[in-house]
């Protein structure tokens, strides 16, 4: 696979205070779909305004398909956006929008019309190309909003927050289906959310990123399983964070001491005996013990909360210190509703030591 | 059934209220529209006084009208001045509203101030202003230095309407249309200017309308023309003849074109 986007140590200063981005080199591979996730504010649609053209960097270079292009205004890049709010051209019916792109490129009338039809098509709404936008639904605008920048068939599709208008239940619906479009089209998709779970579903490569710099990148399972810092384990998926201490580290098992017992995990790199470290752990791969059942990493608490979900049961389990550690069942069928415990209620729990994050220092998430 | 005894009140009331605000509005459309009825119902009374009861129909006044050369040459020199100062102020409008706009620049909001005093300021601040200008500069009084004037005193609302259209126009329509290969240029006609088409008309419109009935800076800056306003007003002084009552009513009758006009052009853009 060949590179298609490079972005080398770009930085983004508005003011001599306010940095947009700061310092990211970032290569996006040819047909990949890479998604840049945050919070609100960490620099995401930044970073794709300035592959698009609409923002231009304070520093670095970026290249689309080997050309430097970091100088060149929008309509001169051979990539297309998605925008937030659609900006679908109110003055023009839903078919004249999807051509404008062609239109500017000069093709042909019948050339623009069978073009505009096949993307219609590609989203299911052909039926109204005669329609004004603002005669159409949040979804079906989006999907117009598509068509018009597929439609040209750029390299690079870049959609920020394409999805962040709709509704939970159409959000979900067109996250598969623009999963199954990214596939159909073969083109590059370059999306900015700041929803973990659109991110883990749809794409191939999440870049998680922090107050303007990429805090980690990895595929969806990396990032959720190898958490290189306690702000990602925090922000994809929940986690449980205990403070502790190291009391011993030999190859790669590290005994922890928590206030509410011992711990012992798979560690990456040696740690220092006595460090301050905190331990965390995904809430579903803690697991209830059953009476007289042993494991190696029990903590032992009360049930403080339940919480149930549809999906499964939440309990928030306090332990002798007063943390809290929160533990996922799933329900599997009705039955298993019986054994829930009552509040108060003595539990143990395991979590096996290589489900078990080690980050250096204190974390106050 | 065992409702209708607590819902009778409140349809009463509701009934109540309706006709206090249908005598309301009635009330005040009264109020705004009787006095153009009387104007047009004297135009065409065959009697000088005007005095009530009407005392039979005529078109006489009509056709004075059409002998009457010094009143012609009004009805065409404010046409003429009307058409000038709008072309003038939308030419200078439109751009300073895009300027405004796009470019930042320090002092915008003080620029933007300063573009709105002409239309604040009394008519007569205007007019003598702009008369110590002319003579200043040697510049001979006429109908083109009425139509300077009033495209100064117009600016503000031009640049006004306009710019509070391209404020309310998302950012993002121009940035797609230069995501989909179009030039600055070409967004701003393809998707700039029809969303702003409007507004241009509508303050056009206003300008045009503002300008046709101004008196003050007129008074200032014309030469020996005279445009309708000032013309009625000179002969009022003998009162007000049936023969203005002509010209009313057919000001009356131009209007309407005119606002049918206004809503036919402004109608296709907005959802059908
Ligand atoms: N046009 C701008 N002028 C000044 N500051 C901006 C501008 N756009 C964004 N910023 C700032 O840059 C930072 C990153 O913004 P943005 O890229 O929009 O974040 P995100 O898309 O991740 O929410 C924010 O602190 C924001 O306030
Ligand atoms: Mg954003």
């Amino acid at each position: 696979m060949a590179a298609i986007i490079e972005l080398e140590n770009i930085s983004k200063h508005y003011s001599p205070t306010i940095i947009g981005v700061d310092n990211v080199s970032l290569t996006v591979e040819d047909g990949e779909f890479v998604t840049l996730l945050g919070p609100s504010g960490c620099g995401k649609s930044t970073l794709l305004r300035m592959i698009g053209g609409f923002e231009t960097p304070t520093h670095g270079t970026i290249r689309l398909a080997d050309k430097d292009v970091t100088w060149d205004p929008p309509y001169k890049r051979e990539v297309n956006m998605v925008f937030q709010d659609y900006a679908l051209f109110p003055h023009m019916t839903v078919g004249e929008n999807v051509g404008y792109g062609l239109k500017v490129k000069g093709l042909g009338r019948l050339e623009i019309e069978t073009k505009v039809h096949d993307a219609l098509k590609l989203v299911g709404l052909f039926d109204k190309v005669k329609l004004r936008p603002q005669q159409l639904s949040g979804g079906q605008r989006q999907r117009i909003a598509l068509a018009r920048a597929i439609v040209r068939e750029p390299k690079v599709l870049l959609l920020d927050e394409p999805l962040s208008a709709l509704d939970a239940k159409l959000r979900e619906q067109m996250q598969i289906e623009m999963k199954h479009l990214h596939e159909k089209v073969g083109i590059t998709f370059v999306m900015v959310t700041h929803d973990q779970t659109e991110a883990l579903v749809m794409s191939d490569r999440v870049v998680v990123m922090e107050k303007g710099r990429i805090a980690q990148q990895g595929r969806p399972q990396e990032l959720y399983d190898h958490p290189a810092s306690p702000y990602v384990a925090n922000f994809i998926g929940t986690t449980n964070f205990l403070p502790g201490r190291v009391i011993r580290c030999t190859g790669e098992r590290a005994e922890i001491e928590i206030g509410g017992g011992r711990l012992s995990a798979i560690v990456d790199a040696p740690l220092v005996a006595g460090s301050t470290v905190t331990a965390g752990c995904r809430p579903e791969k803690v697991r209830l013990l059953a009476e007289g059942e042993t494991a190696e990493n029990v903590l032992e608490g009360r049930v403080a909360e339940v919480i149930y979900y549809g999906l499964g049961l939440r309990l928030a389990v306090e332990l002798a210190d007063g943390s809290r550690v929160y533990t996922d069942s799933l329900l599997p069928d009705r039955l298993a509703l019986s054994p829930v415990p009552p509040l108060g209620q003595s539990l143990r729990l395991a979590v096996e030591p290589h489900n078990v994050f080690v980050f250096e220092g204190e974390v106050t998430p | 059934m065992a409702q209708s005894p607590n819902r009778a009140p409140g349809l009463v009331s509701r009934y109540g209220a309706d006709t206090a605000f249908m005598t309301f509005v009635a009330a005040l459309m009264a109020f705004l529209y009787i006095p153009i009825w009387v104007l047009i119902a004297f135009s065409f009374n065959d009697s000088r006084s005007l005095t009530w009861p009407l005392s039979g129909f005529t078109l006489d006044w009509y056709v004075k009208l059409a002998s009457n050369g010094d009143l012609l040459a009004a009805i065409r020199n404010s046409f003429y001045v009307a058409t000038g100062a709008t072309i003038l102020t939308l030419c200078v409008g439109v751009p300073a509203a895009l300027a405004l706009h796009k470019v930042n620049f320090p002092g915008k909001t003080v620029f933007r101030r300063l573009i709105l005093l002409p239309i604040t300021l009394p008519g007569i601040v205007t007019g003598i202003s702009m008369l110590n200008m002319f003579k200043l500069i040697g510049f001979p009084l006429s109908l083109e230095t009425v139509i300077l004037g009033h495209a100064t005193a117009l600016l503000g609302v031009v640049v006004t309407q306009v710019y509070a259209r391209l404020q309310r126009l998302p950012k993002s329509l121009e940035e797609a249309a230069f995501d989909l290969g179009a030039s600055p240029w070409r967004s701003f006609v393809d998707i700039t200017l029809p969303n702003i088409r409007t507004a241009i008309v509508g303050a056009g419109m206003l300008s045009f309308v503002l300008s046709f009935d101004e008196i003050p800076v007129t008074f200032f800056l014309t030469g020996r023309d005279n445009t309708l306003p000032m013309y009625i007003y000179s002969t009022l002084r003998r009162g007000v003849t049936p023969e203005i009552n002509a010209v009313g009513t057919i000001i009356v009758l131009l209007s309407l074109v005119l606002i049918v006009v206004s809503v036919v052009s402004t109608r296709d853009t907005k959802q059908k």
